[in-house]
């Protein structure tokens, strides 16, 4: 059995004033969850619904558990499961006529019982609501229920928490790594890198339609450098050079592209706090310099963007 | 598989519970068309030609006349000074104002009778009035006469009615019924949904037609009972011919209903859609006046509406008790347009 479940060669989407997608190679594997990962107007959601057999493409090849949309768009449907970026369904039916409903259109043998369903999407209490009445986490959680209730091998995600309050969030979250826990496929589309590192075993960054990283939440991190950054302000405020030969420092750099760092602060990349910090209060009184912000964190996601781009994924 | 499994049958039962859930589309498929079928009713219900309304300029022999004019069952009269009359008769208050030899009138004695004769009744009431005058002064009527009052059922304007307005809730409900929902869905991207599933895409489209199958016997029914009820109108047909009619007409609207649909990206342009079809149709099918008025040269297109192939066959059905089989010609044209405007649809229908 072959254990790739997306195959994606130069995919290129063209519209008339716009190329979405501009040759992207991606490679999904079974059993894990994908993220795509970018800015609005990247191109994730027009690769996504290529994926799902919503959109054809202009050029390049979509390959899907081993089959392609064009000649087993029926049996691939019944394998896939989608959420998309903000569905409205059927206002005024329930939550569990919905569910009904989606049930009949998937093969009987594999559709999961509605039960199962809202039990594990928590939404037992809200079996008898109208979906008009119900709040954005508890419709992203009924998406996602109709996304499951054919029991998908792929499962797709496209923003499954824009918009969403941190706790609906997080309960959505915990949805998605039970999922994966089990085996399942997961694609998801998000411009939260705190969403893709926390659930995707592989991350592919876009930006204009093209991959500029691929690899774990971890190993993009470590390739810009460190682990570790310190963001660091001073009066008076120092040039980037009098870091560079510190213990520990990788990489230092202005902080001036981010509009929410200090206009006159430096970022520098580390490998361990512990031995470059008391190294770092020894060069600042040196110079006779005293610090007005310093800040030590760990890399994200974020600063994998920001050094691949120079701007940040909020920026729209 | 048990029915409740079968994904045509819960398409079908979805649309009828949101629109039942819906008490805005409940009212104007079902009570609206109630409300006209009474207010038309009663506008034009038969009461017999009624008392003319007629005003007697003040002046002397006026007030005598107005009071011996009170028992004549054709007149209503009242007594009003010139201005008060030149002004009721213009604003339609009377049909006809009376002097008697007063001002305005050239020689001594003459009556003059003032009345705009293109005004409908103005001319009978008139001669209604110069009847009464003139026997008063002595005329002598010479041949023997006797009025017998009947109404002919099935002739009256309100048989005429009920059928059209059948028509027209059903154009229009199949239309609205149709379009305004999947373009709908077609905004809210519940079509791209439905489109990742593998729901059978005829399914859906068929849904409607098969939530119309329910909607329409009732439409139907509760529409003929209550014309029935209150105005007397009756099917002189079989209510058999009636129902298959009615289905096969709501099929084939909602054939159009379907080709309004099939691009439209929002409800605006649906509406505009919609209503440039139904619109034309309301007033050429022959709904509330006959369509014979139009020019004989556009007679065979107008004939070629569905609107129209459905009131004439319908009409045929209801007041002359015409069957099903000597309809043949008009329900020809309702399959043609169910078949056409089905086929089309499908062709450009955009489900993303």
């Amino acid at each position: 059995m072959n254990d790739i479940a997306i195959r994606i060669k130069g995919l290129v989407k063209k519209y008339a004033d716009v190329v979405a997608v501009d040759g992207l190679d991606l490679e999904v594997e079974r059993g894990e969850c994908f993220g795509l990962l970018g800015p609005n107007g990247a191109g994730k959601t027009t690769t996504i619904e290529i994926m799902e057999g919503l959109n054809t493409p202009t050029a390049g090849t979509v390959e899907m558990l081993g089959r392609d949309w064009a000649h087993h768009g029926d049996e691939l449907r019944a394998r896939i499961g989608v959420a998309l970026q903000e569905t409205k369904l059927f206002d005024r039916l329930t939550v569990e006529e919905t569910l009904r409903l989606f049930r009949t259109f998937y093969p009987s043998d594999r559709a999961l019982e509605v039960e199962t369903l809202l039990t594990e999407l928590q939404l037992g209490d809200k079996r008898r609501a109208w979906v008009q009445k119900l709040s954005g986490g508890q419709r992203q959680r009924l998406a996602v229920a109709l996304a499951l209730v054919g029991d998908p091998d792929v499962l797709f995600l496209d923003e499954p928490t824009t918009g969403l309050d941190p706790q609906s969030r997080r309960a959505l979250w915990d949805t998605v790594a039970s999922l994966r826990s089990r085996g399942k496929t997961v694609v998801l589309t998000t411009h939260y890198m705190d969403e893709a590192e926390h659930l995707c075993d592989r991350v592919a960054i876009v930006d204009h339609g093209r991959r500029i990283a691929l690899g774990t939440p971890a190993a993009l991190i470590d390739d810009i450098g460190g682990h570790h950054l310190v963001e660091l302000s001073s009066v008076p405020s120092l040039q980037a050079e009098v870091f560079t030969d510190l213990v520990g420092v990788r990489a230092v750099r202005a902080s001036q592209r981010d509009r929410s760092e200090p206009q006159d602060g430096l970022v520098l990349s580390i490998d361990e706090p512990h031995v470059t910090l008391p190294a770092l209060f020894q060069r600042l009184a040196e110079r006779g310099a005293k610090p007005t912000r310093l800040v030590s964190r760990t890399a994200t996601l974020d600063d994998v963007f920001l050094s691949l781009t120079g701007r940040t994924l909020r920026e729209d | 598989m048990s029915l409740s499994q079968s994904p045509l049958f819960a398409l079908g039962a979805s649309r009828i519970r949101t629109f039942l859930r819906e008490p805005g589309a409940v009212f104007w498929t079902f009570g609206f068309p109630l409300l006209i079928t009474v207010a038309l009713g009663i506008a034009f219900r038969n009461q017999g030609p009624g008392r003319f309304p007629v005003a007697l300029v003040e002046g002397p022999g006026a007030e005598g006349l107005a009071v011996e004019l009170a028992h004549d069952p054709a007149i209503a009269a009242r007594v009003s000074s010139a201005a008060e009359a030149a002004q009721l008769l213009r604003t339609g208050g009377v049909l006809v104002v009376v002097s008697l030899g007063g001002e305005g009138a050239g020689r001594a004695g003459e009556v003059v009778y003032t009345f705009d004769p293109s005004r409908p009744d103005a001319p009978a009431a008139r001669r209604a009035l110069d009847d009464h005058l003139q026997r008063r002064s002595g005329r002598r009527d010479v041949l023997l006469t006797r009025d017998r009052v009947t109404v002919v059922q099935g002739a009256r304007y309100v048989d005429w009615l009920v059928p059209g307005l059948l028509g027209m809730q059903l154009l229009s409900g199949a239309l609205w019924g149709t379009a305004w929902n999947i373009v709908t869905a077609r905004q809210r991207k519940l079509l791209k949904r439905l489109a990742a599933t593998p729901m059978r895409r005829g399914h859906y489209l068929l849904s409607f037609r098969l939530a119309g199958l329910v909607f329409v016997p009732v439409q139907t029914i509760v529409l003929f009972v209550f014309a029935r009820l209150t105005f007397g109108v009756v099917i002189h047909g079989s209510w058999l011919a009636v129902l298959v009619l009615a289905l096969l007409a709501s099929w084939s609207f909602a054939g159009l209903g379907l080709l309004c649909a099939a691009r439209a990206e929002n409800t605006e342009t649906a509406n505009g859609l919609i209503n440039l079809v139904t619109m034309p149709m309301f007033v050429l099918s022959g709904v509330f006046f006959s369509s014979a008025r139009f020019p004989a040269l556009v007679q065979p297109a107008i004939r070629l509406l569905p609107l129209s192939a459905f009131n004439e066959a319908l009409r045929h059905v209801v007041n002359d008790g015409a069957s099903l089989f000597s309809q043949a010609l008009p329900i020809a044209v309702l399959v043609a347009w169910g078949v056409t405007s089905s086929v089309v649809a499908l062709r450009l229908f955009r489900w993303t």
